[in-house]
């Protein structure tokens, strides 16, 4: 075998796997950003799938009941009721009138089941300053 | 005093555009006088720079809340230590910040070259000059720091309004990490300018052979080790303070943090290929090329909230000044490169697949990947919107299914590429330089496998970082060996002259071995447990060998915030082994709260302890507790890996040549570099 073709097959071997391992990630990950207002306009397998909806958290929604925190999520005059039903305790920055954005699926009565909250406090600082400044405060899996 | 920095970032912009215009016009009319002054006009910029940043700083050590940037960031209780952090905390602060550590890279070349390089310095000197056109220009016009406070008074006239006290500095910030974390960050993006500089400067000049590489060595290794610690910083601020017994979530900003490492650390790999063998320019060239693009992408991810992220929720215009910025940048190193592009023929080609050009290839193929595996799947919310309309995020599944095997690779050709040789590697010499390390590799991982260690990845990963571990020691004492040899010093005492000797080869290993740690550190995570839990006073809560005995609880209140804390006493085989104290902070200027986790670490595992609040139903404190694994040594890497980089940028000590019969080591009496060496192998490997 040349010697050209001996790098080629092992750069493609490489890539290749990589490719389908990509792929098998994405597949398992891949979730849908929609808005308050358009999560109202999905209809049929769109409703069900993975997403994230950002919102600001209505002032004085907030309950914390045993195993799950409910909220109000607001954005464009919309309003989506969310049930938080995830093990991790809710960041620092989860408060009233904060921007949060929460992950999870649409439940059939309505509600919106969220697995993980990120929430932003809404005073006016602009988050962190630099770059490798972790992930906030969304508990996710590390590696 | 914000009069006084905004005159000095106006007369900055103004010097940097005479430094990049004249500079232009001396290369054309190659007038010494005109070099001298565009020099001169770049070193003022620099310096004016210095000035405005430092004028912020005067602005919130003297409590100013007339400016509206000191009064978002600071209050008058916040400690010295973090008004000094607070000059970072916000977006204009930031950029401020990126053309202040810029200009004193900038600075730092333009004096140390200004007799130097005559044909290079003066294309080197418009490339930083447009670099700093641009960041002044967003100083100035766009997120200015210097912006008062005004209100209209009588008759509509605004005027000057100052506040009483300022809205305090974001509780997640106020953390030493925090303070040290950022400036590491941004040396690294803004010192990788440099050598872009260089690359794209004798591109332009067609400047010849190698010497902008041998040029640019040190000033990207500085670049690199800063952007590292900068990367390791923040994950430990993440794992300190958030709270969530993680340190990397692939966040878009910590993403963007690696991208630029990742393509550097690809390039200082393949320069080698360059000085030794002259290969691999074009590739070279665009690897700079691409790392100073992350650079400006990842400034770009982070300050304009184009991929949301906890660091960049806010939407900010800043974004078409960058993707105009990146456009431009493109336009220039494609123009330089498809202009000279027969000034970076190759002069080799690749001899076998078992050699070193090999490995540095398929090290320079797998870095590539996870970059761009990593910059496609940041940006994914962004494309998938321009193609499909639905805006479709991807989460840590799919960062670690790719990462993780390319990261695996990456730690095997880190043993493996040293030790094949240039063009062609015998099996003999396979056998001997490999045979004992693997063997101790795979008895480990056997070891390890028998004692419960059965995660395919982490176990696979043990068994390379042994493998590569041993390769390493291995180097060292073969080395040394031929020293003592002769000189009959300790080992210890041999292998630091062996360093010294070629201290960019094995300030390479140590290095190496810095990476073995941390990889060491992130096979942990497959084995981490948590366990969360209402707690009453004396109750118990017991996690792996560790029983944790709430004894309390108290009120701490400080200065700025009062702290809730938790009073956890830790026992293991009921004996007290110490006292833990998470507590929860209150911070009284913006009524935000935040998490102090307590650590106890040991170099077999952390026992992370977080107080979650309060349960609502119960009022009883909720405890969560962590045990990770072998965090400790990603820390540790870390220190490594700084040292070695730090040796690697000391200069060699020549060898001396050793007269037979010469039993002294005769290097301690002679200058350095006084006597050429005969014996011992020379310079870069």
């Amino acid at each position: 075998m040349k010697k050209q073709t001996k790098f080629g097959v092992g750069i493609s071997v490489i890539v290749i796997a990589l490719g389908f391992l990509a792929w098998l990630g994405y597949g398992e990950s891949k979730t849908y950003y929609h808005t308050i207002a358009e999560l109202q306009t999905l209809t049929g397998s769109a409703r069900s799938q993975r997403m994230r909806v950002g919102g600001t958290v209505a002032a004085g929604s907030i309950h914390r009941l045993s195993g799950r925190v409910d909220f109000v999520l607001e954005g464009e005059g919309k309003a989506l009721p969310v049930t938080y039903i995830g093990s991790d305790p809710l960041p620092d920055t989860f408060v009233d009138k904060s921007q949060a954005l929460v992950e999870g699926r649409p439940a059939s009565d309505g509600r919106f089941v969220a697995e993980h909250v990120q929430a932003k406090c809404a005073s006016k600082y602009e988050a962190a300053p630099a770059g490798g400044a972790a992930s906030g405060s969304s508990p996710q899996s590390s590696m | 005093m914000d009069v006084f920095g905004s005159f000095a970032l106006v007369l900055a912009l103004v010097c940097a555009v005479y430094a990049f215009v004249g500079g232009i016009a001396a290369i054309v009319t190659r007038h010494p006088l005109l070099v001298k002054s565009t020099r001169q006009a770049g070193i003022a910029t620099c310096c004016l720079v210095f000035l405005a940043t430092l004028s912020l700083e005067y602005l919130f050590f003297s409590d100013n809340f007339s400016n509206a940037y000191v009064v978002s960031h600071s209050n008058r209780d916040l400690s010295t230590f973090f008004k000094i952090a607070a000059l970072w905390s916000g977006q204009e602060g930031s950029l401020l910040f990126w053309s202040f550590l810029l200009s004193i890279y900038v600075f730092s070349v333009l004096i140390a070259y200004r007799n130097k390089n005559g044909e290079l310095m003066p294309y080197v000197g418009v490339v930083m000059a447009g670099v700093q056109i641009f960041f002044l220009t967003l100083n100035n016009f766009v997120e200015s720091p210097f912006k008062a406070l005004a209100a209209p008074g009588a008759g509509g006239v605004l005027s000057y309004v100052a506040r009483a006290d300022g809205n305090g500095l974001n509780p997640l910030l106020q953390y030493p990490e925090m303070v040290i974390h950022p400036p590491n960050l941004y040396s690294g993006y803004t010192g990788f300018t440099i050598p872009f500089a260089f690359a794209l400067g004798a591109l332009l000049a067609r400047y010849p052979g190698e010497k902008w590489i041998h040029l640019t060595r040190r000033w990207t290794m500085i670049a690199w080790m800063f952007q590292s610690v900068g990367i390791l910083l923040g994950a430990h601020w993440a794992y300190a303070v958030l709270g969530w017994g993680g340190y990397w979530g692939w966040d878009p900003v910590e993403n963007a943090s690696l991208l630029p490492w990742l393509t550097g650390t690809a390039f200082l790999h393949s320069v080698m290929m360059q000085e030794k063998r002259g290969m691999m320019k074009v590739w070279n060239v665009w690897l700079v090329f691409a790392t100073f693009l992350m650079c400006i992408l990842g400034t770009f991810l982070t300050r304009s909230g184009v991929v949301s992220s906890v660091h960049a929720f806010a939407q900010s215009n800043l974004g078409n000044w960058f993707v105009g910025f990146i456009a431009i940048v493109l336009l220039v190193c494609l123009g330089a490169y498809l202009k000279n592009r027969d000034y970076l023929k190759s002069e080799n080609q690749l001899d076998s697949i078992v050699s070193r050009e090999s490995s540095f290839l398929f090290n320079n193929l797998l870095f590539l990947v996870a970059c761009v595996a990593i910059l496609s799947g940041t940006l994914f919310p962004v494309f998938s919107e321009w193609f499909t309309g639905d805006r479709i995020s991807v989460g840590a599944p799919f960062f670690n299914k790719v990462n993780i095997p390319i990261g695996l690779l990456i730690l095997f050709l880190t043993g493996v590429g040293p030790l094949l040789a240039w063009r062609n590697t015998s099996t003999e010499s396979l056998k001997r330089n490999f045979g004992l390390p693997l063997a101790i590799g795979i008895a480990a991982g056997a070891i390890a496998f028998v004692l419960g260690f059965r995660e395919l990845y982490s176990l696979a990963c043990l068994v390379l970082c042994v493998f590569v571990a041993a390769t390493i020691v291995l180097e060292f004492y073969r080395g040394a060996k031929v020293i003592r040899a002769r000189s009959g010093a300790s080992f210890a005492a041999c292998a630091i002259d062996l360093t010294m000797r070629n201290t960019r080869r094995y300030g390479g290993y140590i290095v190496h071995m810095g990476m073995v740690f941390v990889f060491i550190g992130l096979a942990g995570a497959a084995f981490n447990r948590d366990i969360q839990q209402d707690m009453r006073i004396g109750q118990t809560m017991q996690i792996g060998p560790y029983t944790l005995l709430l004894q309390g609880f108290d009120a701490k209140p400080e200065k700025n915030y009062t702290a809730q804390r938790m009073l956890v006493e830790v026992l293991r085989d009921n004996k007290p082994l110490m006292m833990l104290y998470p507590e929860k902070r209150r911070f009284q200027a913006n009524e935000q709260n935040g998490t102090m986790v307590a650590i106890y670490s040991t170099l077999k595992e952390d026992l992370y302890v977080v107080y979650a609040g309060e349960n609502p139903e119960t009022q009883m404190p909720v405890i969560h507790a962590f045990l990770n694994p072998l965090v400790k040594w990603i820390w540790f890497g870390g220190v490594f890996v700084v040292f070695g980089t730090l040796v690697a940028l000391l200069p060699n000590r020549r060898a001396v040549l050793v007269l037979a019969g010469a039993q002294q080591p005769l290097t301690q009496h002679l200058q350095p570099g006084l006597t050429p060496s005969v014996t011992l192998r020379e310079g870069h490997d």
